[in-house]
């Protein structure tokens, strides 16, 4: 008596797919559930989170949702695999500090300025490695945020190893806190709408075959700047975000952990999906936090952990959540 | 002070030489970008370090079993991770680079750092070469390289498995053809790669000490040779060690001490900008540009 496992649509799902989701609160509850929920979720933890540590892992957590969207839309729509998502995060952090410290001007506003005009940078200086693939990419996107990290260094501009200290921080604590969420939840949302459009139909085709694009007469060198200009806008706000939030800015802004963790949230959480790496880091980062006292030794458990569910378990959180909401596994005779 | 430039910067050139080919050969026949290379490197010192100290092994016999071990650590990279993503650069990279940072910090996390963790050179002397002096590990560093390149040439172009690794590197198809087996030769290459990883770890760490962070400049000054040089191509790797070589021992001599590191940066960028398959490079330029 052979048996095997076979995965049926829900009738639910079947009956929700046109105007028929109309027909029932329940239904209507189906469709709206996996979105509406998350979102109030979301918006509702600052207000149960009393304890001012609870509220900076949450920060934390958001600061790293946003680099690991950020990388997993670069992957999503130009195919590229970056190492250097501290490259973002560290021209935003240290453009909102001499916008704030020599021009005086208020953190909403620096912030502002810091994701338009640094993700122009940060666009600005990957442009030239736009048109290298797989590897060489990978490669030149490590190198980045060590080049500029030593050059600081090195040249003793921008503070130096000692940073840049004295910077204004936020209005108060509310704005501090939703301002982020708001953004994570915004970027989310605007992207993966992005995706769906006609221009994200193409940004996706050339992750899949840029060369197949091209003969389309399409020029994806604009595609792949305009991707890598959005992401980098979400990097840039991050690193603006924290430089404000700690009233601080200093080397540590292009640290390796900035490229490697967001990595690992992605994976966690799905490649490929956007609001799969936000989960991630909705994991993965209290996970980091609560290990924090280990040291160096978190690094080497989320290493690992990242090696093991790209080798075995690659779909990732999304994707199984994704099954389990549509579909019913049921065991059937062959 | 040009002779001492130039003896410095040759001493510079062979070290960059033998911390780049390991990683250059393994790219070039199996195309794993071994991301975990400077772990590697950063482990053979560590191993070398405990056989000498806490087993009180001969020296000799110390570091050859920390090189057979590092290569071993290679091997199983291939057979028990890289072999479940082969030919998905994404994954590839991932997991080679996880691995990589997960060794050197849990390496750091024993307390992997500081000048108490430093390897005996082959002996304590100083020699007068055209004036300048320069000590025996110096120069037997560069007698070694030179030897290791040769060996390494004569062994790809000479005997069966080095002419099986080219067979596969060139083509890998037409190599299965003839019943070369692709999975075989490249746990041979990320072995092979990872022990000339630990031979340069083990020749070069006495002149500093074993430090976790030298993991990812070594990594980083490999991938600068192999992308000037051309990836898989072992002639750029010398003509580009030299360029690097000099370049630094010039920069630190004129600028600062920082700048050596700027300057393998620079090199990677600038070369992947203008020219990606590097000054010698065989690659296809469709496959890694668009």
């Amino acid at each position: 008596m052979a048996k095997r496992r076979e995965r049926i649509d829900r009738p639910i799902r079947v009956l929700t797919e046109d105007i028929y989701a109309l027909e029932s609160l329940s239904r209507m509850i189906y469709v709206a559930a996996p979105s509406v929920f998350p979102v109030l979720f979301l918006l509702l933890l600052p207000l149960f989170t009393p304890s001012l540590y609870m509220q900076r892992v949450l920060i934390l957590t958001a600061v790293y949702a946003l680099l690991a969207l950020s990388w997993d839309f670069i992957a999503v729509a130009t195919g590229l695999v970056s190492l250097g998502q501290a490259l973002f995060f560290g021209v935003g952090a240290y453009l909102a500090a001499i916008l704030n410290l020599h021009f005086g001007l208020p953190p909403m506003v620096t912030l502002l300025v810091s994701t338009f005009a640094g993700a122009a940078i940060a666009t600005a200086l990957v442009a030239p490695c736009l048109p290298l693939r797989g590897v060489y990419f990978a490669m030149t996107t490590l190198v980045y945020p060590l080049l500029l990290a030593r050059t600081i260094e090195a040249t003793a501009v921008l503070g130096g190893t000692d940073g840049l200290v004295g910077i204004a921080s936020f209005p108060n604590v509310w704005v501090e806190r939703y301002l982020v969420l708001a953004f994570v939840l915004g970027a989310t949302f605007a992207l993966r709408r992005l995706l769906r459009t006609d221009f994200g139909l193409v940004m996706r085709s050339i992750s899949d075959n840029d060369q197949a694009v091209r003969a389309s007469a399409i020029n994806i060198t604009v595609y792949k700047l305009v991707a890598i200009y959005l992401a980098s806008a979400l990097g840039c706000f991050a690193g603006a975000y924290f430089t404000h939030l700690y009233m601080f800015v200093g080397l540590s802004a292009f640290s390796l952990d900035l490229s490697i963790l967001p990595i690992a949230c992605a994976v966690v959480g799905g490649m490929g999906t956007l609001v799969g790496p936000v989960i991630g880091a909705f994991v993965l980062v209290p996970l980091a936090e609560m290990v924090r006292d280990l040291g160096t030794l978190r690094v080497v458990f989320y290493s690992l952990l990242l090696v093991a569910l790209v080798l075995f378990k690659p779909e990732g959180l999304m994707s199984f959540l994704e099954r389990k909401y549509r579909q019913i596994e049921r065991w059937v005779q062959v | 002070m040009l002779r001492s430039i130039f003896i410095y910067g040759l001493i510079n050139s062979i070290i960059l030489a033998l911390t780049a080919v390991g990683f250059s050969l393994t790219y070039g026949i199996s195309r794993v970008a071994n991301f975990a290379y400077g772990a590697l490197y950063v482990l053979a010192g560590f191993a070398a370090w405990v056989l000498l100290h806490r087993l009180a092994l001969n020296y000799y016999l110390a570091l050859f079993l920390a090189v057979v071990f590092v290569a071993l650590v290679g091997a199983a990279l291939y057979r028990f991770a890289l072999i479940r993503v082969r030919g998905m650069p994404i994954s590839e990279i991932i997991v080679t680079f996880a691995l990589g940072t997960a060794l050197v910090e849990l390496l750091r996390f024993f307390g992997l750092f500081g000048s108490a963790y430093g390897l005996p050179p082959l002996r304590r002397a100083t020699l007068q070469l055209l004036g300048v002096p320069v000590d025996f590990q110096r120069v037997a560093l560069v007698v070694i390289g030179a030897v290791l390149i040769l060996a390494l040439w004569l062994f790809t172009h000479y005997t069966k498995i080095g002419l099986a690794f080219r067979a596969i590197a060139q083509d890998e198809q037409a190599a299965m053809m003839v019943g070369i087996d692709p999975d075989h030769m490249a746990t041979l290459s990320l072995a092979l790669g990872s022990a000339l990883a630990a031979v340069a770890a083990v020749v070069v760490l006495p002149l500093g000490y074993i430090a976790a962070e030298s993991g990812s400049n070594i990594l980083v000054f490999a991938i600068a040779v192999c992308i000037l040089g051309g990836l898989e191509s072992p002639a750029g790797v010398i003509v580009a060690s030299l360029l690097i070589g000099y370049a630094q021992i010039l920069s630190v001599a004129y600028f600062g001490p920082h700048y050596q590191m700027i300057v393998a940066l620079l090199a990677i960028l600038v070369t992947l900008v203008f020219r990606p398959s590097g000054l010698f490079g065989k690659q296809k330029e469709l496959e890694e540009r668009v």
